[in-house]
């Protein structure tokens, strides 16, 4: 246990601190979320006059849970590319060779994801209670949406390693960027599930991610969020992608 | 010189930003048809002397002519009478090694019946005739330098810049390049100017060699009278016994001055050269000394660059020859 | 010698053979603005009954986004295509043949227009076959077709001349997110007067995408729109002018030769 918390630690500590001094990784994590915040509670405003848009606690808290869900996931998905970098450049033999139990390795870039998304939670947040964001929820909902935030991610991380041990080359990026952001806009992205129409609607009620958002936003408006649901939803979610990420540490092991 | 296909080179200079002199002012001929080749360490100023040579790098002073023709004023008609095969070897990944010889006949205005056939011939020239409708991405190294090889050749130039044709090739394609190169100034009588950091490629290659070192030309000549210059070969022996030095001493110092040499060993420098070897045999078994090791140094071109510049040429390690003949003889 | 257009012809055979050999350039610039357009018309069709909006089909109104998207792509496409070949050094196997600069800019560009061309008639498709009507009927097809066309080029001749100054594939990468803005920051998912945040507004009015955008849209909507027409063709014609200069000026300074 002891060495396995060690080999954690070490290659948390490694990312994070290629993330927090490097300012080509750690400008694009903080400023796209920032960004994209600033575009759809900014730009996209008036669609909360639209007939039915029923939120009441404000546009910009709307579109902040996506965003913050959004750049939780995202997060994650960056994280994977380190993964996907690390084999590519030998790094992550190195590794392999150093820790007895390569779950560790696993856990410090979990760890290290995680991390990465409190960073560019806290600070997303802060922008957008300065920018005037209503919160209606109380202490333990907005705990409760940071949790979920934190999930989002480990569920993109955990998908991504396993595309970046299966793959174990940079080129490998798209293949975890786009499925994830396909999952992430094929949701109620400008407007809740009730407004939206045509197919899009029809693969929103179908995409888990919808759940997530969902509850999110139910959790920064104070309004009735089914726990059970959202939470056990999310868990089985990692659950799964734990499965998949596991399965592919195991064939790049094989793989030597 | 008939200057069609010779280089003049005159004082040339290029300065870079910071008052940084890659060439500080050199001056040498190149012959027609001869293989001139240029050696020096990383950052001598060799690529940069050829970017000038080449019309791709204005010079911030002095004068050279390629062809006969000023580099500077007359550089369209430099570039049409030469060819060459820079430090990358600057292919298109994406396109096969046909697709480039197409392009490049193209643009050197070759007529569009003559594109297909040079294009033919120079691939089976070079050894790529099977490999011709492959992407480039997918060749070796030795490959994409014969490829390079070709493109430089579209157009029949009458003089050929290879700016270290061979770094990171294996044996087997460096000699072959060797010999393309070599079949080139010999049969089409083709000038060649050749830069290298391989003292044995200077050596199997050049007629004559500039030796250049922080942007200056320190010695120039014929690789053979380059080494005399230095001196003549040592020659360096181990004894049997390792408390004989002394009297293996008293015996070698017959033939030369003697020379600094490892522990156990004693070194002369023989004054006859290679000649006196078989003397130095004959003494040591009248002598009967028991000889362990016995070994002939010949100068080589490093050595050379040793003496006169004071520092060994520096090769990367493990990506070219050794630096040094050596002729070991067994004891 | 060849003429000009004999080596603008191989140059852009090149680019087109270079362009078909790598499936990432052709297909991410078609399916992924398809893909948006898709999840906008599904999210913001709700946006159309806002007073004010006006189209009732968000289709109609959102067909201009991937237009700009597209020219995105070229951009990125053609600046990583000149960056590479300055970085490999291929610019300088150029450099030694009688080649003209001209032959190089307008050849390159050749590949990407070519991708950028076929995008565009696929949009026009898939947006036809969602039930996109244009109010200017086939003349404003036609017209549509042109100034997009415009658009693309003028982003491909920032994205030629950002990859010959920097002659780094990376720094034409790192365009991506700089256009990205440009293309958020505009009237891309509301009209401009129903933007309710004044600063938005602002930097949407002082946006030139958002003239692009509102040229095209409004073959669509409106019909013939001379003022929309004619501030989206003089932004993109500005556009093209200044990137292609760039791009020459860039490549004058790369492709030194006495």
């Amino acid at each position: 246990m002891n060495r396995f918390m060690a080999v954690a630690r070490g290659v948390a500590w490694r990312q994070i601190h290629n993330f927090t001094h490097n300012p080509a990784f750690l400008l694009p994590s903080i400023i796209f979320p920032l960004f994209f915040f600033t575009a759809f509670a900014g730009g996209l405003s008036s669609v909360s006059n639209a007939p039915g848009f029923d939120f009441p606690t404000g546009y910009t808290a709307f579109q902040f849970v996506f965003v913050l869900l959004q750049s939780a996931a995202f997060g994650g998905v960056f994280t994977g590319f380190s993964v996907a970098a690390d084999f590519e450049r030998g790094f992550a033999r190195r590794l392999m060779l150093a820790a007895p139990n390569r779950l560790g390795i696993l856990a410090g870039y979990l760890l290290a994801g995680v991390v990465r998304a409190l960073i560019v939670g806290v600070l997303l947040f802060a922008v957008a209670l300065v920018v005037g964001m209503q919160v209606d929820g109380g202490a333990v909902d907005l705990f409760g949406l940071i949790a979920l935030a934190l999930i989002v991610n480990l569920i993109a991380a955990l998908f991504a390693f396993g595309v970046a041990f299966r793959l174990r080359t940079i080129q490998a990026g798209p293949a975890m960027q786009m499925p994830v952001f396909l999952i992430l806009f094929f949701a109620p992205v400008y407007v809740p599930l009730a407004l939206l129409s045509g197919w899009v609607e029809s693969l929103a009620k179908i995409n888990p991610f919808t759940a997530l958002v969902e509850g999110g936003r139910d959790l920064i408006s104070g309004q009735s969020f089914d726990v059970v649901f959202a939470y056990g939803l999310a868990f089985a979610l990692a659950a799964v992608f734990t499965v998949w990420c596991v399965r592919g540490l195991r064939k790049a092991e094989a793989a030597g | 010189m008939t200057s069609d296909n010779g280089i003049e080179v005159d004082g040339l200079v290029r300065e870079f930003k910071g008052g940084v002199r890659a060439v500080d002012g050199i001056h040498f001929r190149v012959e027609p048809g001869e293989i001139y080749g240029f050696l020096g360490p990383n950052g001598a100023g060799k690529s940069t002397t050829v970017l000038m040579l080449t019309t791709l790098l204005p010079p911030t002073a002095g004068t050279a002519r390629v062809a006969g023709h000023d580099i500077v004023r007359e550089g369209a008609q430099v570039r049409e009478a030469i060819g060459a095969a820079l430090q990358e070897a600057a292919l298109d990944p994406l396109l096969t090694g046909r697709e480039h010889l197409r392009l490049q006949t193209t643009l050197h205005g070759l007529p569009k019946p003559e594109r297909l056939r040079r294009g033919t011939e120079l691939l089976e020239r070079v050894g790529l005739a099977d490999a011709a409708d492959r992407k480039v991405g997918g060749y070796s190294g030795g490959m994409k330098r014969r490829l390079d090889l070709a493109l430089a050749l579209v157009h029949s130039p009458r003089i050929l810049f290879l700016d270290e044709p061979t770094t990171g090739l294996d044996p087997q394609s460096r000699s072959d390049l060797w010999e393309e190169v070599g079949r080139l100034a010999r049969e089409d009588g083709v000038t060649v100017m050749l830069t290298t950091q391989y003292l044995e490629e200077a050596d199997a290659l050049a007629g004559r060699v500039g030796i250049i070192d922080q942007g200056r030309i320190v010695a120039e000549g014929t690789p053979d009278a380059l080494k005399a210059e230095v001196g003549r070969p040592s020659l360096e022996v181990i004894p049997a016994d390792k408390s004989g030095c002394d009297r293996l001493a008293t015996v070698l110092a017959r033939f030369g001055p003697p020379v600094e040499a490892p522990d156990g060993a004693v070194a002369v420098r023989l004054e006859r050269g290679a000649d006196g070897l078989a003397d130095v045999v004959r003494a040591l078994d009248a002598e009967s000394v028991g000889i362990e090791h016995f070994q002939l140094h010949s100068p080589s071109l490093d050595d050379v660059f040793l003496a006169k510049t004071g520092h060994k040429l520096e090769v990367e390690e493990g990506a070219g020859p050794d630096t040094a003949e050596r002729e070991a003889i067994p004891a | 010698m060849t003429t000009l257009l004999g080596q603008v012809g191989e140059m852009a055979r090149r680019s087109i053979t270079q362009t078909l050999r790598q499936p990432a350039l052709i297909v991410p610039p078609i399916l992924f603005p398809l893909c948006l357009l898709a999840v906008n018309v599904g999210g913001l069709d709700a946006a159309t009954k806002l007073p004010g909006f006006p189209t009732d089909s968000y289709l109609d109104f959102a067909i201009a986004i991937p237009f700009m998207q597209g020219a995105l792509f070229a951009a990125i496409n053609a600046g990583s295509s000149l960056a590479r070949d300055v970085e490999t050094g291929f610019l300088k196997r150029l450099a030694l043949t009688p080649m003209q600069r001209a032959a190089l800019l307008l050849g390159n560009l050749g590949g990407v227009m070519t991708v950028a061309a076929l995008s565009s008639l696929i949009y026009l498709g898939v947006g036809f076959a969602a039930g996109l009507e244009v109010a200017a009927g086939v003349g404003g097809v036609l017209v549509l077709v042109v100034l997009a066309f415009l658009v693309a080029l003028g982003f491909a001749a920032v994205g030629a001349f950002v990859g010959l100054r920097a002659g780094s594939a990376e720094a034409v990468q790192g365009l991506f997110p700089v256009f990205f803005v440009f293309l958020f920051l505009s009237s891309q998912a509301l009209p401009r007067p129903l933007i309710e945040q004044e600063w938005f507004r602002t930097i949407a009015t002082w946006n030139p995408v958002s003239y692009m955008l509102e040229g095209i849209r409004s073959v669509v909507i409106t019909g013939w729109d001379d003022v929309a027409l004619q501030r989206g063709f003089a932004v993109s014609i500005v556009l093209c002018v200044l990137g292609i200069a760039g791009a020459s000026r860039a490549l004058r300074t790369r492709l030194v030769r006495t």
